[in-house]
């Protein structure tokens, strides 16, 4: 039976790991993920988690640890937030090289200096090329349900990737919302074992990671491609089987919301995708035709499908991450993904830095700017003007 | 051995990983089997595995590998193995 | 021990990239003798990562991972707790890293590891430098030796590796030397079966890191071992035991050699003796030297 659990995002993210019975967590706490690894701790000494968990000395360490781990062939997971995840950098780029399925939650987090425990999107953003799947949630019912799906997805034998979950500090972290909760059985039905692509074992002494020339590394990331455009196929089947099973669906790549007959369509992520479904529905019930197409999977991106929505209306993007000396980094994947071959017009905003709070009424704000014809091609929400 | 279904930097053990590495020597090590007293030294220090070591502790220099670092002449002490330079005399 | 008595099975395989001469696989010949088939082991960035060879083949006949430099030991760390969580608690986890990867870049994960009591062995095999980047200074650099970063000779003295990881007060310690093989031998049998974490550092002069001519590799270990540059010793659950040739100095039964005995013959050194003896120097080694066996003659006779 379906049970529901009221809890915050990370205690919620703790439970949904449990239940894909890891073999090896290896962890670093961090300010806003700890509580997500006291709670595996709480499960491993009341017993509901029968793995090994490692309190390894830095995120560095955890994730070199999660790497040893999966390539004995067994199933890893780890959080982080923040600093935490820069310092894994080098470990992340390790993890998806050796295509080894580490499933990973990242709760967004400022990056300092100037200490900041608040939401930001920057950390998450700047690991975007490490061959990392990467989703975005925004309730910690999505939290749950993808946990459990990356887990399906990165261990795919097609697939071979690790996948980070990034949900925002505090906003979901440490917020309690009501989340169904299937039982073990029928997750264990949904999540096979994982059947490794290598693995470690004297039965047969191969070397992973020696030297390699350069032709043969380029295959090496040409597959690591492939395996992203696949993912794109399989996030949509494993989503439509989850709807199937648990009855629960929150998009797939993307997650559309009002967007038929939409003259605008809205993309975000994140919380700021959620808060976007209340300006959305504010600005429909002034007869203001707002979509949004809130964007879940930021790696790979879906580049087909904003390609679609762009014939249908025009883009407004909301980055709550700044790549300095260009944009928000969803803006320019947006517009990257049209080309030449739309008319749309695109604009973009940079909203929520350093934690600062975006409510639906500043998202209404800026969508009816665009509206006017007053919004810039890139701005700063409440910096520059709106 | 088992071949591994996955594009990423996995390898498989082969003798001559980077070739015949012989063809690095510029001194080749003469062993001298009448001198021999089977100590072993020269199969245990050399860095190659090439000092091949037979059951009556006997031993022979695989040319094919061995680099020519004149270690198992060095740490002969009766002098059983002598380096002679590549090329010299066929 | 005789060498008789190492048995003949290797898992190096001839034919790999190694310079001739290198200490690196005589080292690698003993461990793989002594640990057997049933071994894994995780490498950081170092000189083996390129002994191995070039993908798609590898000079190694046991499983091998390469890992990030300063990673080796969360690595294993990681290896060993995949291997338990299968029930396969027979394999030998190895963490096998340069005195780089060892002493300075990969110190905070092998402390780590060493507290966190994973049961494994990690080996450093210390060639006093960084080998793989072209004979940079580590932690482990002697005194006044040149490398590419300490053109006129290091000015600080190395670290005390041993002493560090005493420290952590770990089941199994030992320091051993490539011109020692039986003692080596020796001292991987027994940690084989040690369980919790062990640590053993093996002393490996490398050719053209040091600059001495390449079939002087096991002249130049011996040489570091009876000057006393190089001490032999296990510490078992916290108990030092000097072993050989370090035994008869901690003794005082035989004098260590004077050190020019062994610097002369290594060019990084050469600078102490060209144009003009550099006898302020050389007297800091060795007085350098001294300190260390006093240290020890008051810890541990
Ligand atoms: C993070 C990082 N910094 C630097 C390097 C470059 N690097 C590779 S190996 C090495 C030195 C290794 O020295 P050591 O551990 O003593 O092994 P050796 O090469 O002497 O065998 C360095 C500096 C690296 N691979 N990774
Ligand atoms: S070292 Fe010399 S004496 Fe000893 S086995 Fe080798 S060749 Fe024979
Ligand atoms: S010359 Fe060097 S590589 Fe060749 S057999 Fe002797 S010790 Fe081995
Ligand atoms: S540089 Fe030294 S340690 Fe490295 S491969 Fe060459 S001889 Fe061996
Ligand atoms: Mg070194």
């Amino acid at each position: 039976m379906t049970e529901v659990m009221i809890d915050t995002g990370n205690y919620i993210a703790a439970k949904a790991a449990v239940m894909c019975k890891p073999d090896v967590v290896a962890a670093y706490p961090i300010t806003p993920q700890t509580t997500l690894v006291e709670g595996i701790a709480k499960y491993l000494a009341t017993g509901e988690y029968k793995g090994e968990y490692i309190c390894v000395e830095s995120e560095h360490s955890a994730m070199a640890a999660c790497i040893g781990a999966s390539a004995t062939g067994v199933r890893t997971f780890t959080g982080t937030s923040s600093h935490g995840l820069l310092l894994m950098h080098e470990m992340l780029h390790w993890a998806a090289l050796a295509r080894l399925p580490v499933i990973m939650c990242n709760i967004n987090r400022v990056v300092g200096p100037g200490w900041n425990i608040w939401a930001d999107e920057n950390d998450s953003i700047s690991q975007r090329d490490t061959g990392w799947i990467q989703f975005y949630c925004s309730s910690n019912q999505e939290i749950f349900d993808t946990i459990i799906q990356s887990f399906k997805l990165g261990e795919h034998e097609k697939i071979s990737l690790p996948v980070m979950i990034s949900y925002n500090a505090f906003i979901l972290s440490h917020t309690s919302m009501p989340v169904f909760v299937p039982n073990q059985k029928d997750v264990d039905a949904f999540l096979p074992n994982r059947a490794p692509k290598w693995k470690l074992d004297p039965d047969n002494p191969i070397t992973f990671g020696n030297i390699i020339l350069p032709a043969e590394y380029e295959k090496v990331r040409l597959d690591m491609q492939k395996s992203h455009e696949y993912a794109k196929k399989l996030i949509l089947e494993i989503s439509k089987e989850w709807k199937q099973r648990f009855g629960r669906y929150h998009g797939d790549l993307l997650e559309f919301y009002k967007c038929d007959g939409a003259d605008y369509i809205l993309l975000s992520m994140g919380a700021i995708g959620a808060e976007s479904k209340a300006a959305i529905d504010n600005l429909r019930k002034e007869g203001l035709k707002f979509g949004l197409a809130r964007v879940r999977c930021f790696r790979p991106f879906p580049k087909e499908e904003i390609l679609k929505l762009s014939k249908k209306a025009d883009l407004i993007v909301i980055d709550r991450n700044i790549s300095p000396g260009m944009e928000g980094a969803l803006f320019t994947e947006v517009k990257a993904s049209l080309y030449d071959n739309t008319d749309a017009k695109v604009c973009g905003f940079i909203a929520g830095l350093g934690g600062k709070d975006v409510p639906f009424g500043d998202i209404e704000k800026m969508c009816k700017k665009v509206i006017n014809g007053k919004a810039r091609h890139i701005e700063w929400f409440g910096l520059e003007g709106v | 051995m088992k071949k591994y279904d996955v594009v990423t930097t996995i390898s498989y053990p082969k003798k001559g990983a980077m070739g015949k590495t012989g063809n690095w020597r510029v001194f080749r090590p003469i062993l001298d089997k009448d001198k021999c007293v089977k100590c072993l030294r020269c199969w245990i220090f050399c860095p190659e595995a090439t000092i091949t070591r037979h059951k009556d502790d006997s031993v022979d220099i695989d040319y094919v590998y061995c680099k020519g670092c004149g270690i198992c002449a060095d740490v002969c002490k009766v002098k059983a193995i002598i380096l002679e330079r590549e090329g010299k005399k066929k | 021990m005789a060498i008789k008595d190492l048995p003949i099975e290797e898992c190096y395989i001839p034919g790999s990239a190694a310079c001739p001469g290198c200490p690196a696989t005589m080292a690698l010949r003993i461990v793989y003798k002594a640990l057997g088939k049933n071994t894994v082991k995780i490498v950081p960035a170092c000189c083996t990562a390129v002994i191995e060879s070039l993908h798609p083949y590898t000079s190694f006949d046991i499983p091998t991972m390469n890992i990030a430099f300063e990673a080796a030991a969360a690595g294993a760390s990681g290896v060993e707790a995949g291997f338990r969580m299968q029930g396969k608690t027979d394999i030998t986890v190895v963490a096998w890293a340069g005195d780089g990867g060892t002493y300075d870049i990969g110190i905070q994960a092998l402390s780590g590891a060493l507290e966190r009591n994973t049961n494994f062995i990690y080996i450093c095999y210390n060639n006093e430098i960084y080998s793989n980047t072209g004979i940079q200074r580590s932690g482990a650099t002697p005194y006044g030796a040149w490398t590419t970063t300490t053109v006129s000779g290091k000015t600080e003295f190395r670290k005390e590796m041993g002493e560090i990881i005493q420290a952590h007060h770990i089941p199994y310690a030992a320091q051993a030397c490539i011109a020692y093989p039986e003692d080596l031998f020796k001292k991987l049998q027994k940690a084989k079966i040690i369980h919790g974490p062990r640590y053993i550092e093996i002393m490996a002069p490398c050719p053209p890191g040091w600059r001495f001519p390449m079939e002087k590799t096991v002249e130049m270990g011996t040489m570091a071992v009876e000057t006393g540059a190089w001490a032999l010793y296990e510490v078992e659950n916290d108990k030092v035991t000097f072993n050989g040739r370090s035994k008869l100095i901690m003794e005082g039964k035989v004098e260590r050699k004077p050190i020019e005995d062994w610097i002369k013959y290594q060019g990084r050194f050469r600078h102490l003796f060209k144009p003009k003896k550099d006898i302020k120097r050389i007297k800091a080694i060795e007085d350098h030297i001294d300190q260390m066996w006093e240290r020890y003659r008051k810890c541990y006779l």
